[in-house]
């Protein structure tokens, strides 16, 4: 499949795809870091984390659409606001779900699973009718529109650039919540014995509503960096979450360096590939390895001892 | 131990013939040919459904995948009925003669190996129950034998269903793409499309139901089904007493699995086509939902979780587009969090102790399933 290209060829393609590949990377990462909290912490399969992330989307295409109308000198910035508008609206619909559903089935992990499906159906059929079935895209400020000419062969967008800072801070972000902070300390306290951090004194039901939020919360800024390389419809949140969901397992549940690591391999192998083959046999065969892998080690790449 | 075990009590060989006369009399009567072809495709799903009671109620096992193994039955059997359809003669406009019409159209020149074999109706009905009992005897010795189980198993199959999905719609010239095989005309010269046909194809469907539901009860009564119980609440109590706890969880996969398929060509046969949007993770977890409306201890819960779950689909789409979603995501939500247990649970609990003559079950009935978590 290398035949007919030069060497230096070989090495731009693969920079290009490389970097493209960080994009999706990029929304891997953002995605699997929300799901990394409530999948591998809390043990829930939130089949809804797609749509969670497609209002954060919407959140950032009403933002896009108020910037425009009402205050057309800041739309260079309104991406910022409506990162954080979008990262408020996922947390608190998270809340409220765990709240109303998913606190009752904590012993039942696989009927979360079919509870938050029925979500995502529900929430998928309001912004249909909010919204309107068609996708809807949102107009990117011009200052993130240009591109970085590294070589002559290789050139970088901006906003590829600034979609991977932002994943970057967030990572960085989630690491130092979970792991330097007293809440990240309780919430790592509850999920690896419940009834002992009970016990203790740690307040299990509200440091669960939290996590789930901030899961979901950052769900949301995934679907808002979401739109500065796609365009948002009701059922795109459905086409990231088989992916996600792998790159959380690939990874190893508790793992947040496992989920970076495997969404970044997963990412590259998929981007360089697509130059090669055609998208769907790319999507194949990064999906299929991802699962052999997978059989010959369950447990994924990284994991964490844990005494059970 | 060599204790026989009773298949049927007086009640459940009741609750059989209430839904044999229900399928073999009364929809049959009721209906006119129209809709009596569409509860027809209801009950395809059915078998997947029983199949699932197996998987996932008796042993544990939650297949986000079953839609792979509906999807290649069906497929197998939609292969022998485009190859017969694609003779010489009705394809002589195409550019090859005698290959299927999508074959054409992706510039494909000579038919496949890999289809050959299903001109022959012998090998096509083997293949049906074959290829995906092999295909899940793979999946399961890889996974079980390995421990895998719970939440990651149901993700995996999940990603399997994907892959299928995204390979059929990306090799159109193979295998028709995303429009699927249509066009499907006469099974060994016995055109399918008449009304008559399809009460023929309707019944036989039925009687397959009912084999697969016979087959169920005998492995659930038996051994196995009591081994699968065991295994789905304390795996490691039976490992320990010496069982070979993959091999059971292989068995019954792969005979989900078969169900699954049977119920897949009996689709083809009925409705006409086959297509990918039928097998993807979608449809898939669509029976799943069908499995715990009906109750997912319960194989003739599954069967009737099959029919309301179809009916009411069918029902708010025609009648309210807008609301469907928000009607099947509420009775997702409210069946997992209120009756986890399906009609088969309300039966159980309401109805059960207010007929005469039937005194309330033991204490100490299984609750529902926590594996992942108890781990």
């Amino acid at each position: 499949m290398f035949d007919g290209y030069t060497m230096g060829e070989l090495g731009a393609i693969f920079a290009m795809q490389g970097f493209a590949g960080l994009i999706l990377f990029s929304v891997y990462v953002l995605m699997a870091l929300g799901l990394a909290i409530i999948f591998g912490q809390m043990g829930v399969i939130n089949m809804a984390h797609g749509e969670f992330m497609i209002l954060g989307a919407y959140v950032t295409y009403l933002c896009s659409l108020f910037f425009a109308t009402f205050l057309p000198e800041l739309f260079g910035v309104y991406f910022f606001v409506a990162i954080v508008l979008a990262f408020m609206a996922s947390g608190s619909l998270g809340m409220a779900v765990e709240w109303g559903i998913i606190r009752h089935l904590y012993r039942r992990p696989l009927d979360t699973l079919l509870a938050t499906w029925g979500l995502s159906l529900i929430l998928q059929q309001v912004y249909r009718s909010v919204f309107g079935a068609r996708e809807v895209g949102v107009r990117i400020p011009e200052w993130m529109r240009g591109s970085l000419q590294v070589t002559d062969l290789v050139e970088v967008p901006f906003n590829g650039l600034l979609l991977m800072t932002l994943t970057l801070c967030i990572a960085a972000g989630v690491y130092l919540m979970l792991y330097r902070s007293a809440w990240g300390q309780q919430v790592r306290a509850v999920m690896q014995n419940r009834v002992m951090a009970d016990a203790v004194g740690i307040n299990t039901g509200r440091t669960d509503r939290l996590t789930f939020g901030i899961g979901c919360g950052i769900a949301g800024i995934a679907g808002s960096a979401f739109t500065m390389v796609g365009s948002t419809g009701p059922t795109a949140g459905q086409l990231y979450i088989v992916d996600t969901f792998l790159v959380v397992v690939f990874g190893g549940a508790a793992s947040l360096f496992g989920t970076i690591a495997s969404a970044f391999s997963i990412s590259q192998v998929q981007s360089v590939l697509e130059f090669f083959l055609s998208g769907s046999m790319a999507k194949v065969l990064t999906l299929l390895t991802v699962i052999i892998i997978l059989m010959l080690r369950p447990q994924g790449l990284f994991t964490l001892k844990v005494r059970k | 131990m060599t204790r026989q075990y009773r298949l049927f009590t007086l009640e459940e060989a009741v609750n059989f013939a209430l839904l044999a006369l229900l399928i073999f009399v009364i929809l049959p009567a009721m209906l006119d040919p129209f809709r009596l072809n569409l509860f027809g495709k209801y009950l395809t799903y059915a078998f997947v459904a029983v199949g699932l009671v197996l998987c996932w109620g008796a042993g544990g096992i939650l297949s986000l995948g079953q839609g792979v193994f509906f999807g290649l039955g069906g497929y197998c059997m939609a292969m022998f009925l485009k190859l017969e359809a694609s003779t010489p003669e009705a394809t002589a406009i195409q550019s090859t003669p005698g290959i299927p019409d999508f074959m054409d159209w992706n510039r494909v020149t000579e038919l496949p190996w890999w289809w050959e074999p299903f001109q022959s109706l012998p090998f096509t009905l083997v293949a049906i129950v074959a290829v995906p009992s092999a295909f899940a005897f793979v999946i399961g010795l890889a996974m079980f034998t390995r421990r895998v189980g719970g939440v990651y198993f149901a993700i995996i199959t999940q990603a399997i269903a994907a892959i299928l999905t995204i390979l059929i719609i990306g090799q159109q010239g193979y295998t028709g793409g995303v429009n699927g095989m249509t066009d499907l005309r006469t099974l060994a010269g016995w055109d399918i499309r008449p009304d008559s046909a399809k009460l023929v194809l309707y019944f036989v469907n039925g009687a397959l139901l009912f084999l697969c539901l016979l087959a169920g009860q005998w492995v659930r009564k038996g051994k196995v089904g009591r081994l699968l119980v065991a295994m789905r609440d304390q795996e490691d109590r039976v490992r320990f007493s010496g069982y070979n706890v993959a091999n059971f969880k292989i068995f019954v996969f792969c005979l989900g699995a078969a169900f699954a398929a049977i119920g897949g060509a009996m689709f083809t046969l009925q409705v006409g086509f086959m297509s990918p949007t039928l097998i993807g993770i979608v449809p898939s977890i669509m029976m799943v939902i069908m499995c715990a409306v009906g109750g997912r201890h319960s194989l003739l819960g599954a069967v009737y979780g099959a029919l309301i779950v179809n009916g009411a689909q069918t029902f708010f789409s025609e009648q309210m587009p807008e609301l469907w979603l928000f009607a099947m995501g509420a009775l997702f939500i409210s069946v997992v969090m209120f009756f986890p247990t399906g009609l088969a649970g309300l039966y159980e609990d309401h109805i059960r102790p207010r007929l005469p003559g039937l005194r309330p079950r033991r204490p100490g009935r299984a609750e529902p399933i926590a594996t992942a978590a108890a781990e």
